[in-house]
This record gives structure tokens, C-alpha cells and sequence, in this order.
């Protein structure tokens, strides 16, 4: 046996160690890129009346028990996303000039979802169409989701107990007929619209080349965290809005870097786990009890250390 | 052959009254655990849809299973770094981590909204190989059935010493069975917490974009992994300092001196790493910007030079308070470490806030404490900490003592 404990010792610091040697190299994200069916929603902040007739109808076609706790029974009325919505139309007032608009929150259907890449089992996937759905069958209620999101959208049951996750899944049952996403039916000013990915994100920047003064020149989720699938327009801020200025690396990429790459092929950990095994037969004496009487003479008795 | 003296029971009467006051806290615990799984985790915790992870994650498991790491760490020492002088710690070191890591477990399973689709882990064909959790979850859950196994010498050898003959057969049959297979046993028990320890930490690289920019690093992996090393130290030093106070029993005070050291040098790599980083990503003004944040990483970095600070010199060193008080500040800090990252550099936004409520400090506290009832009843029960009598007596008396000895009477 030729390896030495220094061995060991270098290899299990290269399995950390690699992380050290990527994070030094500049980060080589690669842009995600839509699949060739990708569908999308394309939502005008300026066009939309906050009429919250695509909450009603999401309710409906997703078979959601309307929120109306806040309200004392009578109406919908969610504070935000949660087990029970899965789509909301939000006001912002600025307190000072008192500029007004209205945002529509629902899942983006990141290119490269973080809440897909640490699902477990994968009970959300991103598949047909692009769109993240979800299979409670293979959910244990982890809710790492949540914790990846960057958006914040992914909601857990917590009144229930068999919790599921609950976010928009793009009408996918609407989608396999056919049909649109119901909230993209109802609008009646046309403020979410639904179509090819690539077509919207044409119509996006065809809308804000004609009306430079009524848009940020900027389609929110065109690059933000990868690009998503939902796509947004508007005259005010979009940090205002609540959807933070991100990068356009994908969240999974440092995963993606010290843990993908790393644990590659399962090789790495293999080798380490022979390497360990390799240096620990030297102090097998003393691992298995060393009074042991069932321990045949070990020949490299001499090379245990003095007492 | 070392003067060593080989393991043995405690001995003693088994549910003393601390014993069954921590048992009482374990089963107002397990009272709560049952009303949790009737009602929901919306009604009995305070976790809410913005901090999905709460206490259960970030002290029972996150910080639980580094607690638990004095068996790896241990085993470092011992096998990898061949300073075999600490094996005799290696055996209570290993029930620590057992119940620490046994405990993990069984949270998760209280804080998953799903537990009874668990089953499906295993099931490979399933497996989303790009979480990092599913590495960590099957990591934890192999981890927990090494450690058993590598305890499982302690219990054979006191079955070999059972009055009953069936039982005395089964250590018989298995204790040899078991000695030649432990070294593939240990090498796992190698692997895997260098694994799912630096797993923990890129657990929360997908949190990087809602991550405060004091701990958002792709060195979480890192940091993650040195200061669990550094933890498990600490948590050998510090049980070893309270039985020997607590059982009056010798201190084996040129161990833990010597493991002392052997800190310095891992605190360090943790503090190196986490300065270094902080200056490459340019955040190092943010580190003293004295707001919350800032100020909560210093007090987190400060405990870990307090740690260093007090075992600087051997005179220190050899002392069991400054010890205990030593591996008490690196606890701290390790523990304060993971909960900053876990639920205060965690920003979900402005809406939502979070502070565990009474039900998940319960349950959290009296898995605690029946995790130290177990570790009490087993030293008692089985060969766990090396032999000696109760007050240091000559050395002669020590191997007198190391002969076979009868079975304490309980």
C-alpha cells in the first residue's frame, strides 16, 4: 500500500478545494436558452386596470378555494401569493407623487429554475412548453423551493396536513387542450397576453420601440436570473414593482460550479472513499479494538506509531 | 500495547432523577410532536410561506449535525492524521454524534409537510441528481446507520459479557464479523460528512440572490466544512470536560490539551478563508458598517478568536475551565455562524418576518435533552468511555482495572 496519509489528506482538501479553484476562475455562466416550444405571458403594467378578473379565473380553473379571510367571507382578498392563490394583481402607490401601477404576480417559468434544480425527487420539473409544474407524488414537503425561488413564489399548505406546494403551473391541464392559460383569457384590456416565447419577447420590444415614452426601455425577464418565460412591460421601476434587479446569471450557477461539476459522474467521490479506505487499513489494529484476539498478526505492525 | 485502559460501563443506577427530568421535557416534546402531525405546521409553528426554514432546520439539523461531527472529527485525527494517543476519545465522541445525527433525522421528518412519501429517497430512478439537498438528505440518512454501526462494537462487547446466553452468542457470532468489516465502515464514515457538512453550506448558494452579501460566498461549502471540523473538536472537548466534572471522574487532561492545539490551527483555515473571501468579493467595508448585519458577524468571528485567544498557550491549555470555556465560545460561534446564514442572511423580503414560536422550541429542547438522557444511559450501560475508576487512583490500579471486569449491577 503506497498511499500515504498526505495523500488522503490532499485529496479530501481538493474535494473542498475545488470550489476554492472554480470561484477564482471568472464565472462561465452559461446563458440559458428557451426550449423550442416555450410558451410565455407577456404582461403591460400599463395596460392593466387592476380589475382582478384573472384572479377569479385562475381560482376557478386551478379549483382553488378563494382567499377570503381578510375580507370576512365576502370577496377575495389575498395579502399576496399563498396556498390558495396562485396569481395576484398587486397596487403600487409611491407615497410621495402618488405614481400608480399594477403588477400581476405568478410563477416567471425560469429558463433554469432554481426551484427545480434542488427539488429532490423532482416534483417540479421544467417540462412541455417550458413550464415548471409540479407532482405531489414526489414531494415530501421539504420546501426547499421556497427557499430557492428567487421570486418568492412557490407557497406550501400550511393549514394542511398533507401539505402540497401550490404555484401557477401555466394552466397546463388548459395548455394539453389547447387552450390558454385561463388568466390570459379573461383580461379584458389585453395587460397579460399569452403566446410563443420568442414571439412575445419580439412583441415586448416592438411595444417599447413604438412607445418609447409610456415604457422603461426594458423587458423585465428577458436576462434577469437567465431569462424567464413571463415576461414583464411598465412605465414604473420594476424594483418598485417588486421584482428585484438581478443579474442574468442563472441562481443554479454556483451550484452548478462546487457541487454539479465536483460530483460529477459520482467519480470523485468514489475515488475519495477508495483513497480513505486505503489509508485507514493501516490503522485497522487500532479501528477494529486492538486486544481484539480474532485479529489475524498484522504484518505492518511495525509501522504503528510508538505509544 | 499502550497503557491504555480499554473501555468500560460507568455503571450505576440507570433513571437517576436528572434522567427522568430530561425524559419529562422529551415527552412534553413528544406530546407536541403528536399535536404538530394532527393540525399542521401552519398552527403549531411560526414558519410562514417567506422563512419556509426555521428552527428546526437551522438548529437541529444544520447546527445539530455539526454538533454531532466529534466522531469525524475524530477519526480525522486519529486515522487520517495517525495521532493515535486520542483514540480513546473516539468511542464517546461517536455516541454524541449518533444521537446528533439520529435527532437530525427524526426532525427533518417533523418538519417535512410529507414525511410518509420519504420512503421514495432511496428510489434512484427518481433522483434529481442536481440538489444538493437529495445529496445532503441520503448523505445524513447513510451517515446515521454508520455510526450506529461503528458503535455497534460497544454493544456486542457488553453483549459478550451478558448473563443471558443468546445475547452473549450474538456478540460472539457478530463482534468479529463487525471488527474486520469497520475499516470500509469508518472510510464512509469519512466520506460522508466531508460531503453532506459542505452541502449544508451550498445548500444555500440557491438562496445566493436573497443572500446578504456578508455570507452570500461560493465558499459556504468551505466555511461550512472547516467550522463543523472545528465544532466536532470542541464538542469532545467540552463532554469530555463535563463527564469527568459530572461522573468525577479524571480528567484526561494531556488529551484535551493536546486537542487544544489541534483546534488552532483548523479555526484558523475557517477565519483565513472567511476574511480572505470577504476581501476578494469586496464586502469587506460591509463587515463594519456596524448595522445589524455587521454587527452580528463580529460577534460571530469574535466568538471564534475568543476561542483562539483562550487556548493560546499550553498553561491554557492544560486548564479545564479555560477548556470548557474555550470549546463553549467555538460552539457559540460555529452555531451563531449557521444561524446568521440560515435565517438572517435569508432576506425574503420587507412583508415577512420570523422568530420560532414556544411548540418548535419545545420540541427542539426536548430532543435535546433526550438525546443527552440517551448518551447518560449508554456510557452507564455499555463500554463506552475508557476505563477508570472514579477518582484518579495509581496507575496500577487503573490496568487492575482494565482485566475483565464483572458487569456493574444495576
Amino acid at each position: 500500500m503506497d498511499l500515504s496519509r498526505r495523500d488522503a489528506l490532499k485529496a479530501m482538501v481538493a474535494a473542498g478545494g475545488a470550489a476554492v479553484a472554480t470561484a477564482t476562475t471568472p464565472s462561465k455562466a452559461t446563458a440559458a436558452t428557451a426550449r423550442p416550444d416555450a410558451v410565455g405571458m407577456l404582461y403591460d403594467s400599463t395596460r392593466c386596470i387592476g380589475c382582478k378578473a384573472c384572479m377569479v379565473a385562475c381560482n376557478k380553473a386551478n379549483k382553488l378555494t378563494p382567499d377570503t379571510a381578510l375580507s370576512g367571507g365576502l370577496w377575495q382578498m389575498p395579502l399576496d401569493l399563498n396556498g390558495q392563490t396562485k396569481n395576484i394583481i398587486k397596487l403600487y402607490e409611491d407615497p410621495k407623487d402618488g405614481e400608480r401601477a399594477f403588477i400581476k404576480r405568478q410563477c416567471m417559468h425560469c429558463l433554469d429554475p432554481a426551484c427545480t434544480s434542488g427539488c429532490l425527487l423532482g416534483a417540479l420539473k421544467k417540462g412541455e412548453f417550458g413550464v415548471v409544474s409540479y407532482n405531489a407524488d414526489l414531494c415530501i414537503g421539504c420546501r426547499y423551493c421556497e427557499m430557492a425561488c428567487p421570486f418568492n413564489i412557490p407557497k406550501f399548505e400550511w393549514s394542511s396536513t398533507a401539505p402540497k406546494i401550490v404555484k401557477c403551473e401555466f394552466c397546463k391541464e388548459r395548455l394539453a387542450e389547447g387552450k390558454p392559460p385561463a388568466c390570459t383569457e379573461v383580461c379584458p384590456t389585453g395587460a397579460v397576453i399569452f403566446g410563443k416565447y420568442t414571439g412575445l419577447l419580439a412583441e415586448a420590444h416592438a411595444r417599447i420601440d413604438q412607445y418609447p415614452e409610456r415604457y422603461i426601455p426594458k423587458v423585465y425577464g428577458e436576462s434577469e436570473v437567465g431569462g424567464t418565460q413571463v415576461l414583464y412591460l411598465a412605465h414604473t421601476a420594476f424594483a418598485k414593482l417588486g421584482l428585484p434587479a438581478y443579474g442574468s446569471d442563472p441562481v443554479p450557477t454556483g451550484v452548478r460550479e462546487v457541487f454539479q461539476e465536483i460530483y460529477q459522474g459520482i467519480v470523485p467521490p468514489v475515488a475519495l472513499y477508495a483513497l480513505l479506505a486505503a489509508v485507514l487499513m493501516r490503522s485497522r489494529r487500532q479501528i477494529t479494538g486492538e486486544a481484539s484476539p480474532t485479529e489475524p498478526p498484522a504484518s505492518d505492525a511495525q509501522e504503528r506509531e510508538a505509544p | 500495547m499502550t497503557t491504555e485502559t480499554r473501555p468500560q460501563p460507568v455503571g450505576g443506577a440507570i433513571f437517576t432523577r436528572p434522567v427522568l427530568a430530561l425524559l419529562a421535557v422529551s415527552a412534553v416534546a413528544g406530546a407536541l410532536i403528536v399535536w404538530r402531525f394532527a393540525v399542521g405546521l401552519g398552527q403549531t409553528t411560526a414558519l410562514n410561506d417567506g422563512y419556509p426554514w426555521g428552527l428546526w432546520i437551522a438548529f437541529d439539523v444544520v447546527t445539530g449535525s455539526a454538533l454531532a461531527c466529534g466522531g469525524y472529527a475524530l477519526a480525522l485525527l486519529v486515522y487520517i492524521m495517525n495521532r493515535g494517543q486520542y483514540h480513546p476519545l473516539v468511542r464517546p465522541a461517536l455516541v454524541t454524534s449518533a444521537f446528533g445525527y439520529s435527532i437530525a433525522g427524526l426532525s427533518v421528518m417533523i418538519d417535512v409537510g410529507r414525511p410518509w412519501l420519504a420512503y421514495q429517497l432511496p428510489f434512484f430512478w427518481h433522483w434529481n441528481l442536481r440538489s444538493v439537498l437529495l445529496e445532503v438528505a441520503l448523505c445524513i440518512m447513510t451517515y446515521t446507520f454508520v455510526l450506529w454501526i461503528e458503535l455497534a462494537p460497544a454493544f456486542l462487547e457488553r453483549a459478550q459479557t451478558s448473563s443471558i446466553a443468546w445475547i452473549r452468542r450474538l456478540g460472539e457470532m457478530w463482534l468479529p464479523v463487525l471488527r474486520k468489516s469497520l475499516v470500509w465502515v469508518v472510510a464512509f464514515g469519512l466520506l460522508l460528512p466531508t460531503m453532506h457538512q459542505s452541502g449544508l453550506g451550498t445548500l444555500l448558494l440557491l438562496s445566493g440572490p436573497r443572500l446578504h452579501p456578508l455570507w452570500n460566498t461560493i465558499m459556504l461549502p468551505l466555511l461550512f466544512l472547516t467550522s463543523c471540523i472545528a465544532m466536532g473538536f470542541g464538542v469532545v472537548v467540552l463532554e469530555s470536560a463535563l463527564s469527568s466534572r459530572l461522573l468525577g471522574r479524571a480528567a484526561e487532561i494531556d488529551m484535551l490539551a493536546g486537542l487544544g492545539s489541534v483546534i488552532r490551527p483548523v479555526i484558523h483555515l475557517y477565519l483565513v478563508i472567511r476574511f480572505v473571501d470577504l476581501i476578494v468579493r469586496q464586502q469587506i467595508a460591509q463587515l463594519f458598517a456596524f448595522d445589524g448585519y455587521s454587527i452580528l458577524s463580529l460577534i460571530e468571528i469574535g466568538l471564534f478568536f475568543g476561542a483562539l485567544a483562550l487556548l493560546r498557550e499550553e498553561r491554557q491549555r492544560r486548564d479545564l475551565g479555560t477548556l470548557f470555556r474555550a470549546s463553549m465560545l467555538l460552539l457559540l460561534a460555529g452555531a451563531m455562524y449557521r444561524f446568521d446564514v440560515f435565517l438572517v442572511a435569508f432576506q425574503p423580503g420587507p412583508n415577512w418576518s420570523y422568530f420560532p414560536n414556544v411548540n418548535e422550541i419545545l420540541i427542539t429542547t426536548g430532543l435535546v435533552t433526550g438525546e443527552i438522557a440517551g448518551y447518560i444511559v449508554l456510557i452507564k450501560l455499555f463500554p463506552i468511555l475508557a476505563g477508570q475508576p472514579r477518582v484518579a487512583a495509581p496507575r496500577a490500579a487503573r490496568i487492575a482495572a482494565a482485566q475483565p471486569q464483572t458487569v456493574p449491577a444495576h
